[in-house]
């Protein structure tokens, strides 16, 4: 039976939500991309596919992530009762590696041999080297020769695993530059070459692939709200760059009108500042990287460089799926700036002995200001997708402390 | 209908038994008064056909030289209506030499495909590669183009299926772009044998005629080229000439860009080439 209520339905079959996703790419690639279509299409509906997935995301992953309740932070918010996804306790320390597994098992099943992925501050480009490693495969990452040099840990655990990282010189050296030249790449060596996009963003089927690997997020909070509180949870609230996390936790959830949702984008020095990655409080309508989303560009469709702390929020772009959801209503977007986050940063490792990353810091800055208000019977879920340990020496310097 | 220029280009080149060259440059690049005395050099040069270059931030089809060129011209405060104020100035002097605006296609959504069309045929663009919208995403570009007269150029590429031809090619017009590598502008270049059967295999497909693109750097290459393609495309390696005038070595980019046109121009008209390759397109 067809629900035409539904927000679980998209895209259609040429990969649209409503005006946003598609296909944009020149034609060298666009077998390609079909052909990654068929095979997911496939892969899918292939109970053996499935069950692999699921033996490597609970023996090597780690799943499934706790559900915690925060109760201290629960108390000094004096609100609703706060819950932590826990996926910063994921093997590599943050949800990117659900989707890593989901898209290197997919290469391998096409009988590719190489995967390539673009990555900002490294935390995509360790998680799709780390599942490279686990299957043999050989892995280039193509990284920012800016974000190189901020990013000097991830370049050497990646290293560590085996892959080789490609230093991204175009553009600005940052996380669309990579993005670019991973594209070039690909074009380049068609045959045997699998890219592993790291966000729910890119040509169809990669927003609704990635969004599918990442929804083990969302499943798992479903039945672990129901075994904690009996019920569904109120509100759940993610940060988003380009969105993963976020669709992850939501998409099982947007056909349950009760949940509400909340999606955090970087505010970086401020909305007003122009320095800030936020595409949907500051974008428009545009087409980059193969999809039609919102952007940030100038008034020339020149697309401009994002800002924020947090270098896994920053990029001018978001999903597309985002982009239907916040035209639908259906999640709320709002952001919060890096001083915000960078304060949620410090509240939670002396509250909960927890250091996020500096991501979902963004989204503990929102629920700092919505949990007060909330009754204390209501149900809020935050997802902890990712850990902080990465982001020592950015929130030091912010702090203008020398370690 | 009365054809356009590019139509009227490819009777005349097929009356002359001979291929065309068809020449890219960056709108703008590196100035707007540099780029302007480059493009009116290029139909003397022996240009048949000019691919203008609309610049993008994030040209992720192209090489290292045509990225360089248009991060030039927009350091240099290069936009799209400047790029059509180019058309139109080289138009008030230049009637017959096709002008095919080559980009991306997030430019031309924000001025608004419909607007675009309608600026673009008034300034004296004949035709329009984008080279991120395929066929499948094409429509909202290709019926205000088509309103105004303004062919929406198809790529075809070594990884396009024969089964897939017909969505590319069927509702093309004007000609179709043949990418002769798997990989971005200006880098590799195909085996001569593997151009062949990328032209021969699109022919089968249409009777447009078959310009083949990326990675043809030397009038050598070019004249190879020639012999099964009814136009060969230069970008990079034109760009290069600019690049290296900026630079300091050698001639001022309009010389050095003229001087190597006339040589790739002298390598397309030397080619060897069965005759008649095939029915003329007209």
């Amino acid at each position: 039976m067809t629900n035409v209520n539904t927000f679980r339905a998209g895209p259609d079959e040429r990969g649209h939500f409503g005006p946003y996703g598609g296909r944009y790419v020149a034609e060298t690639l666009m077998p390609l991309i079909l052909e990654v279509e068929q095979a997911y299409n496939a892969a899918k509906a292939d109970p053996a596919f499935r069950a692999e997935m699921d033996h490597y995301l609970a023996h090597y992953v780690g799943r499934p992530s706790p559900l915690y309740f925060a109760e201290r932070l629960t108390d000094h918010l004096g609100g609703a009762k706060v819950y932590f996804k826990r996926d910063e306790l994921n093997h590599t320390g943050a949800h990117k590696i659900n989707n890593c597994l989901g898209q290197v098992m997919l290469a391998r099943r096409m009988g590719k041999k190489r995967i390539i992925a673009e990555t900002g501050a490294g935390q995509h480009g360790v998680a799709t080297a780390t599942i490279a490693a686990l299957f043999g495969m050989s892995c280039s990452v193509y990284m920012g020769a800016t974000d190189i040099e901020r990013q000097k840990p991830n370049v050497f655990r990646m290293r560590l695993l085996g892959a080789e990282v490609v230093p991204v010189t175009s553009g600005a050296g940052t996380l669309k530059d990579a993005m670019n030249d991973a594209l070039r790449a690909w074009v380049a060596r068609v045959d045997d070459t699998f890219y592993c996009i790291g966000t729910v963003a890119g040509p169809h089927p990669y927003p609704a692939m990635v969004r599918d690997f990442q929804s083990v997020i969302g499943d798992e909070v479903r039945q672990q709200m129901q075994a904690a509180e009996g019920r569904l949870p109120d509100t759940l609230v993610a940060c988003i760059g380009g969105g993963s996390n976020a669709m992850g936790l939501f998409y099982p959830f947007l056909d349950d009108p009760s949940v509400a949702m909340t999606a955090v984008e970087a505010a970086g020095h401020g909305i007003e500042t122009g320095q800030h990655a936020a595409s949907l409080t500051g974008g428009r309508l545009g087409v980059l990287h193969g999809n039609a989303t919102y952007l940030l560009q100038d008034a020339d469709g020149q697309i401009q460089e994002a800002h924020s702390i947090s270098a896994g929020l920053d990029y001018p772009g978001i999903g597309p799926e985002h982009s239907w959801l916040h035209d639908m209503k259906r999640v709320t977007y709002v952001s919060a700036t890096d001083a915000e986050a960078l304060e949620a940063f410090q509240l939670c490792a002396k509250l909960e002995g927890i250091l996020p990353a500096l991501e979902p810091s963004h989204a503990l800055a929102q629920v700092r200001k919505m949990a007060p208000g909330l009754p204390k019977d209501h149900l809020l879920v935050m997802n902890m997708c990712g850990r902080g340990d990465k982001d020592v020496f950015t929130v030091a310097g912010a702090l203008g402390m020398d370690i | 209908m009365s054809q356009g220029r590019i139509a009227r280009r490819f009777a005349a080149l097929a009356r002359e038994g001979r291929a065309g060259l068809v020449t890219f440059v960056t709108a703008g690049d590196p100035d707007a008064s540099t780029g302007a005395a480059i493009l009116a050099r290029l139909p003397a040069a022996g240009a048949d056909i000019i691919e203008l270059g609309m610049p993008f931030s994030d040209p992720m089809a192209d090489g290292p030289a045509v990225q360089a060129a248009g991060l030039r011209a927009l350091a240099a405060g290069q936009t799209m209506i400047k790029t059509l104020a180019l058309v139109r100035d080289f138009r008030s002097t230049e009637q017959d030499t096709p002008i095919v605006l080559m980009g991306y296609y997030n430019p031309v959504l924000q001025y608004g495909p419909e607007r675009f069309c309608v600026d673009a045929a008034a300034a004296g663009v004949d035709g329009l590669i984008i080279v991120d919208l395929p066929p499948e995403e094409a429509e909202p570009l290709a019926v205000p183009a088509a309103a105004q007269g303004i062919d929406l150029i198809r790529l075809v590429a070594p990884t396009t299926p024969d089964a897939r031809m017909p969505k590319v090619v069927n509702g093309a017009s004007g000609f179709i772009y043949a990418v002769s590598i798997t990989g971005v502008t200006g880098t590799a270049s195909a085996a001569q044998e593997a151009v062949a059967e990328l032209v021969a295999r699109i022919r089968r497909h249409t009777d447009l005629p078959v310009a083949v693109g990326f990675g043809i750097n030397t009038p050598a290459q070019a004249a190879v080229t020639a012999v099964v393609a009814d136009a060969v495309v230069v970008g990079s390696a034109i760009v290069r000439q600019v690049e290296r005038a900026v630079a300091g070595e050698g001639p001022a980019a309009a010389d050095a860009v003229a001087g190597f046109v006339a040589e790739l121009a002298a390598g397309v008209r030397s080619a060897d080439r069965p005759a008649p390759l095939r029915a003329a397109a007209s």
